[in-house]
């Protein structure tokens, strides 16, 4: 194994607030102190008000260190802010670091986004060279893979028209099929996936698996942890501008999952003032797994239920107590509430168990409603937010886990009858 | 792990030496600059009618123009040769220097959304700026070339010499001063925004100091000299003597000297002072 890219202890200052020192004079100055091998006389000013400029300088990235080797899938992950973006800057050479080197063996080229430098009052045909020239590829590499490029976005019709009249889809797939025949020793991505429908996406996913089986260097940064599970092997996990953890991709995206979402798994009902008067409430929802852990975030495929405990100040009857469930478009899912019951005055935990449904990705907001003889006692919308990621407990290959499969990922039961 | 240095094609460190310039790599995208060169020089008129033709007219409009306000109304000299033809040599040339001057000096700020995405060599805009108004130039330098035969045979006193043969060196040291100080200011204009303003109108004033609009010769004494302190008057001053053969008097070859003196100077601080702030202007502009 060969290392191609190593990190070493790079770290990138940003300065909060205004840049510069607001003057050309004092930057001229700070400048001939430095060529004269000085120190920065507006710095000493900084250094005596270190208190108060403390907060001045933002760490985006603080001290990191890694090797990649040869043939790598690297997927680099964090919450916004943990100073991804800015790694990849760094990487592909958009800004220096201001500690620290990078080192690399081969051709690195970067796609932080794609069609970058796409002119809209050029063809697409002239596009595909700029583009491509702009990657880094020589006229004649581009011409030698034009027809290849032309088939992967399907815009052949359309080659000749100025791109400014593609739909946004269009535009994206042609971006996109010159970067995916940029032949480079090592390729950066940053969120492409983001973009086109499912089979568009399933194509670029293939072609970048296809890539790094060709022995190709890939760091991948993306918010789709499905897409890095599936591509990488190994992960970077950056909080705060520090690595966390780094290793094996399940792992990395376990401490991801762990980190980022820890805290919201139980949820405090807003009440009346007056609880007293109500006949009975619910105060408390709680999302967890079959052993009653609070988990923010369920796995498709993973078992979870949903507790509630709710509070009966008198004894009714014909008491139902039923929850709700729908997705981020407002389209209700399912629903479902208990047989109807006498009570006694007390307190009580309700808990409802998922079944084997299986949810797609996504956030569902939880409702929850008690009533009695269909009188409502309580009923409050948006308490809860259920979370499923695409990151599968299942191993059923033929569950899709790409958003956009459809609400409900159980596979239908199939029969093949030959005639 | 073996950490051979030289196994490694890229070291990034935050400072880099003055002199680190990597023109190799300029040469290495030499494809994507005539790309560039398409580029600005194609969409300019796209979805016009005339199309390259604006090339032309917005000279000979402005031509017209200058006949009219300074040659009938303010009767300043065109050193005899019709008016014309006069303020065109002048025009022709000023707008090859100034158009890579300006738009040169925008060269970070307006690729900013590019520069932010892709690493490649940045000196490959401002030179691409250069070439493609090398083919404007060409545009105005023929419709140039059509008024001057024209009064070449209905006149007597127009003389075309063989200093006309000058143009590629003129055109050189125009297009190495324009580089220079568009790159010089592109990145100082990263951190200083004000410059931007300031080298609109700048640009303008700076015409009234090169004999565009009057000849050198007309001037004496002290404002002669300081006519011939800019770098731009010697060569506009050679362009007009070497196609219309007025102006013989003044021409020094030092003059010329003194120009490319000048270009190669600002060309080394524009470059190096280039390099230097392509590496972080991602986090000022």
């Amino acid at each position: 194994m060969k290392t191609v890219i190593r990190i070493e202890n790079i770290s990138k200052d940003y300065r909060l607030g205004e840049v510069g020192t607001g003057t050309i004079s004092r930057d001229i100055n700070a400048w001939l102190a430095k060529i004269r091998g000085k120190e920065n006389p507006n710095l000493k000013i900084n250094e005596k008000t270190k208190f108060f400029l403390s907060g001045e300088i933002h760490k985006a990235l603080d001290n990191v260190s890694f090797d990649v080797q040869e043939g790598d899938v690297l997927g680099i992950i964090g919450k916004n802010g943990a100073g991804k973006s800015t790694m990849l800057k760094i990487l592909s050479r958009v800004t220096t670091p201001t500690e620290g080197t990078f080192k690399v063996k081969g051709r690195i080229a970067s796609l932080l986004e794609v069609g970058t430098g796409f002119h809209p009052e050029l063809t697409g045909r002239d596009n595909i060279f700029l583009n491509g020239a702009i990657l880094g590829m020589r006229k004649q590499e581009i011409k030698s893979k034009f027809d290849e490029i032309l088939e992967f976005s399907g815009v052949e019709k359309f080659i000749d028209t100025p791109v400014k009249r593609y739909s946004s889809g269009m535009y994206v797939r042609l971006a996109f099929a010159v970067a995916a025949h940029l032949e480079p020793e090592i390729l950066i991505i940053d969120e492409v996936l983001a973009v086109g429908d499912i089979a568009f996406q399933n194509k670029c996913m293939g072609k970048m698996s296809e890539v790094s089986k060709q022995g190709r260097t890939v760091l991948f940064v993306s918010h789709n942890m499905a897409a890095v599970q599936r591509l990488c092997k190994t992960g970077i996990l950056l909080e705060d501008g520090k690595i966390k953890y780094s290793g094996e991709t399940t792992k990395v995206i376990e401490e991801y999952f762990k980190s980022s979402f820890a805290s919201r798994a139980v949820f405090d009902i807003s009440l009346p003032e007056n609880t007293q008067d109500m006949e009975g409430f619910a105060y408390r929802l709680q999302i967890e797994d079959l052993d009653g852990n609070p988990i923010s975030t369920i796995p498709v495929g993973k078992k979870w239920q949903v507790r509630i405990y709710f509070r009966m100040n008198k004894r009714t009857s014909h008491f139902i107590i039923g929850i709700g469930i729908s997705n981020t478009m407002d389209v209700n899912f399912r629903t479902t509430w208990s047989s109807p019951m006498e009570i006694e005055k007390g307190e009580y935990e309700v808990v409802f168990r998922d079944t084997n449904i299986l949810m797609s990705a996504g956030e569902y907001k939880i409702l929850i409603g008690l009533t009695s003889f269909q009188r409502s006692i309580q009923y409050a919308e948006n308490i809860a937010v259920l979370r499923i990621s695409e990151i599968d407990e299942i191993n059923d290959e033929r569950i899709l886990r790409i958003s956009g499969n459809g609400l409900v990922l159980n596979p239908m039961e199939m029969e093949l009858i030959k005639k | 792990m073996e950490n051979n240095y030289e196994e490694w094609t890229l070291v990034v460190k935050p400072n880099t030496k003055w002199f680190e310039l990597h023109l190799s790599d300029l040469w290495r995208y030499r494809d994507l600059i005539m790309l560039f060169v398409k580029r600005d020089f194609v969409s300019v008129y796209k979805q016009t009618i005339l199309g390259p033709l604006w090339y032309i007219i917005q000279p000979i409009l402005t031509a017209i123009t200058y006949s009219i306000i300074f040659g009938s109304m303010a009767q300043l000299s065109t050193a005899g040769l019709p008016k014309l033809l006069f303020y065109l040599s002048g025009i022709t040339m000023w707008n090859y220097f100034s158009e890579c001057l300006n738009k040169t000096s925008n060269t970070f700020i307006q690729n900013a959304h590019i520069f932010g995405k892709v690493y490649f060599p940045r000196l490959t805009v401002p030179v691409a700026i250069i070439i493609s108004n090398l083919f404007t130039f060409l545009f105005q330098f023929s419709l140039f070339l059509t008024i001057l035969l024209f009064y070449y045979f209905t006149r007597t006193d127009i003389h075309p010499n063989k200093f006309m043969f000058l143009l590629p060196v003129l055109l050189l040291i125009m297009a190495g001063i324009g580089l220079g100080l568009g790159i010089i200011i592109s990145s100082l204009t990263t951190k200083y925004r004000d410059l931007r303003f300031l080298i609109a109108f700048g640009v303008q004033l700076l015409m009234f100091a090169t004999p565009v609009i009057y000849p050198l010769s007309s001037m004496l004494g002290k404002k002669k000299l300081l006519l011939l302190a800019n770098p731009i008057t010697s060569l506009v001053e050679t362009f007009r003597m070497g196609f219309t053969g007025v102006g013989g008097d003044d021409f020094k070859w030092g003059y010329l000297g003194y120009s490319f003196s000048f270009m190669v100077i600002v060309l080394i601080l524009g470059v190096i002072l280039f390099n230097k702030v392509e590496k972080s202007f991602m986090d000022t502009v």
